[in-house]
């Protein structure tokens, strides 16, 4: 993607305040409510209960959530959340190194023939979300899937895009994109750290 | 974790937490799924080295590397080059010069996997050596006591029966102590090793006096294949004093758990209504230790440690 050319990096700092990060979460969440209404016309509950919203951890679960309670309040239909685990369907492992296993944790009505939202926080190389879509085709056979993310900061090393995006950040390579989410780190914020040029 | 896992004392509580914590894990991503078989160790090769005869342990293992999708050769030493003269060494060796990332290995000599892990440049794991050790039973073992009960920290465990040739016993009172569970040995004096007063347990001689204080009673299979010298007057009397029968299951506590590491003497060690009662877990330990090998493996193979 063109805005994603090196050089046109930002300098450290705070990308999204915890206003910022609620604010983009209720827009996602819109996002979401208008696309599946769009999907289903005429459907009484907006194509919305054909959805599940399925995390990546660490921080895609808790985002997932927070996306799920965002549609509810806003359209009143409650929308299935789920976490999806790509630990062990990682191609880094020999280069990494093992980590600890996170829950997989489907609703009771599984994923088969509905529409898979993918909620991860940071969409970088992409690999991520090719483990996690290996990990779903074990899980069952969804309809359809997408991918949600807070933040977008380019260098893709595989063709996946993502249909929800939070905020779109040019990155150099030397630099880290730090989500922290109240959840899991006590406050929301997302700042870029390091690799100034 | 270290590189091979040749004893329970390879693990320290952390290690041996994060065993069951990644078994648990794994129980749960797998469950209810059509297919039960993870992508993670495509491309590793896992050599079952077996010198002593072995249903579940080997089966399991290789089950376990299976769901995990690595390749796995079984090895038994019947019928192999073994029988030609063979060295356990050269027999390494050239399992390894074809490619194994691990070896698991079974042998009738104490201390062969440790001499194993000197060889080769892959992971060990030992699945049972001579009297000494067989760890992956172990933590099958706590995480099926920690599934039943919730907790190992303060479970109070009741070994029993042949202690002094069981790897089994072993392998449980190191791995147990470490997570926290107090373990009494119960056993006749000749079936109790030399030393048996370093180990992290209490010992008691009578069967009884245990069994009301006991959250998990643990039966040892008497090695009638060991039982080169006279250690007890006979089978009818061993099953009197320390086999568990109906009328001493209700002896325990409501909520107590009886285990065997298999396979079993139905009548001797163990009753049959025992064996099958709610209380059991014979089955279920066979099931978990699946799982509990697939977090090994994992743990083990799944590229440097951080």
């Amino acid at each position: 993607m063109a805005e994603h050319a090196l050089g046109s990096a930002p300098a450290t700092g705070v990308l999204l305040s915890a206003a910022d990060v609620t604010r983009v979460v209720d827009r996602m969440a819109h996002q979401l409510i208008e696309r599946a209404a769009a999907a289903s016309p005429g459907a009484p509950d907006g194509g919305l209960s054909d959805l599940v919203l399925v995390g990546i951890p660490t921080r895609g679960a808790p985002l997932a959530r927070r996306l799920a309670a965002r549609v509810e309040a806003f359209s009143g239909i409650p929308v299935d959340v789920g976490t999806v685990d790509i630990t062990l369907y990682r191609d880094d492992l020999r280069r990494q190194g093992v980590r600890a296993l996170e829950p997989t944790l489907l609703p009771a009505a599984g994923i088969e023939g509905r529409l898979v939202v993918l909620v991860d926080d940071v969409l970088f190389s992409g690999r991520s979300v090719r483990a996690a879509l290996d990990a779903l085709r074990d899980l069952g056979r969804p309809r359809a899937v997408r991918l949600a993310v807070l933040v977008d900061r380019g260098h893709r090393e595989l063709p996946i895009r993502a249909d929800y995006v939070g905020k779109n950040v040019p990155t150099s390579l030397t630099q880290q994109v730090k989500v922290r989410l109240t959840e899991i780190d006590g406050a929301d914020e997302v700042v870029l750290l390091g690799g100034e040029r | 974790m270290k590189r091979h896992l040749l004893e329970a004392a390879d693990l320290d509580r952390a290690d041996a937490t994060l065993v069951l914590d990644t078994a648990a894990q794994i129980d749960a991503a797998l469950a209810g799924r059509e297919v039960k078989k993870l992508p993670t160790l495509r491309g590793r090769t896992v050599v079952n080295l077996f010198y002593e005869d072995s249903t579940r342990t080997r089966i399991s293992f290789e089950l376990a590397a299976k769901r995990l999708s690595a390749d796995v050769i079984n090895f038994s030493a019947k019928g192999s080059s073994v029988s030609k003269g063979e060295s356990l060494k050269d027999t390494a060796l050239t399992l390894e010069a074809m490619g194994s990332d691990a070896i698991v290995v079974r042998h009738s000599a104490s201390g062969a996997p440790h001499r194993l892990a000197h060889w080769v440049r892959g992971s060990v794991v030992n699945a049972g050596d001579g009297t000494h050790e067989h760890p992956t039973q172990a933590l099958l073992d706590a995480y099926t006591v920690r599934r039943r009960l919730g907790r190992l920290e303060g479970v109070r465990v009741a070994i029993v029966g042949d202690v002094l040739h069981s790897r089994v016993a072993r392998s449980n009172v190191r791995l147990l102590h470490t997570l926290g569970a107090e373990v009494t040995l119960v056993a006749p004096p000749t079936l109790l090793p030399v030393g048996v007063g370093s180990w992290p347990a209490e010992v008691s001689y009578g069967l009884d006096p245990v069994l009301p204080k006991s959250d998990v009673v643990m039966m040892l299979r008497v090695q009638a294949e060991r039982m080169h010298a006279s250690f007890f007057p006979s089978a009818r009397e061993y099953s009197r004093r320390y086999g568990l029968d109906a009328p001493r299951m209700a002896a325990l506590p409501d909520d107590a758990i009886v285990m065997h590491p298999g396979p079993m003497n139905r009548g001797m060690e163990i009753a049959a209504d025992v064996a099958d009662s709610a209380r059991s877990t014979i089955v279920e330990q066979v099931g978990n230790g699946v799982s509990v090998r697939m977090a090994v493996l994992y743990l083990l193979l799944g590229g440097g440690v951080q």
